[in-house]
């Protein structure tokens, strides 16, 4: 639980247990369903999907950055950035379901820096208790 | 664009497929989603970006009316960070 990485073959999977298509085409159209997303945000769209969340584009104005190793001074031009809003009913459920199973997730630090999350369930009361821990 | 918006698109880009069926194939995709975040797993679409859940631990906040403390339970909340090809797609970089 609570460790594995949904990639786009786990989606059209679902798709393809959901309605009697090929492997082929359910692929196909869990690609054309993040594309014609994708296409909308790119035209400046705002994308709702109701009880999942919103994605909408915010515009960042130029601004000074520094490179935090040398200390120098770089402009950071004017970009668009995406920002994903999730709804109240995402919300509520990620933070039941995990707040009831108490799954704690870790943060761990990879070889090359980023941040990278893995997932561990913590031990019951009994099993804390036959270590000595609580 | 809502998703009744998007199920239309998809629809009209696959005329062989009845109008309901794309709606269940558009809301399979999302629910799928919402179950793997649902469980603490991460979703990570390659090109578009990767949805994960956070942890954030409790804290002592502030009602910003009354400024009063509150304790703000723990919690878990979604996530999205944007994948490099969408981020340049959305300041028009052409993809190579």
């Amino acid at each position: 639980m609570a460790n594995e990485t949904i990639t786009r073959a786990h989606l059209s999977n679902s798709v393809y247990q959901e309605v009697g298509l090929s492997r082929n085409e359910s692929t196909n159209l869990v690609e054309s369903v993040l594309d014609e997303i994708a296409a909308a945000l790119a035209r400046g769209e705002m994308v709702k999907i109701s009880s999942f969340g919103s994605f909408a584009v915010r515009k960042k104005q130029e601004r000074v950055g520094r490179n935090p190793k040398t200390g120098e001074e770089v402009p950071i031009a004017s970009r668009q950035v995406l920002v994903f809003r999730p709804s109240h009913v995402l919300k509520d459920r990620v933070n039941n379901y995990l707040t009831k199973f108490r799954v704690k997730l870790t943060k761990k630090r990879g070889a090359s820096g980023p941040l990278q999350k893995s997932a561990r369930i913590v031990p019951s009361a009994h099993t804390r208790n036959q270590r000595g821990l609580s | 664009m809502t998703k009744s918006e998007l199920i239309l698109r998809i629809a009209a880009l696959n005329p062989h497929l009845y109008h309901r069926d794309v709606e269940r194939i558009v809301t399979a995709i999302f629910d799928t989603m919402t179950e793997a975040l649902e469980r603490g797993d991460r979703v990570e679409l390659r090109g578009f970006g990767a949805f994960s859940v956070k942890y954030r631990e409790s804290r002592v906040g502030r009602n910003p009316r009354t400024g009063s403390n509150v304790v703000v339970e723990e919690k878990y909340v979604p996530f999205f960070k944007t994948g490099k090809d969408l981020r340049d797609r959305l300041n028009n970089f052409v993809k190579k």
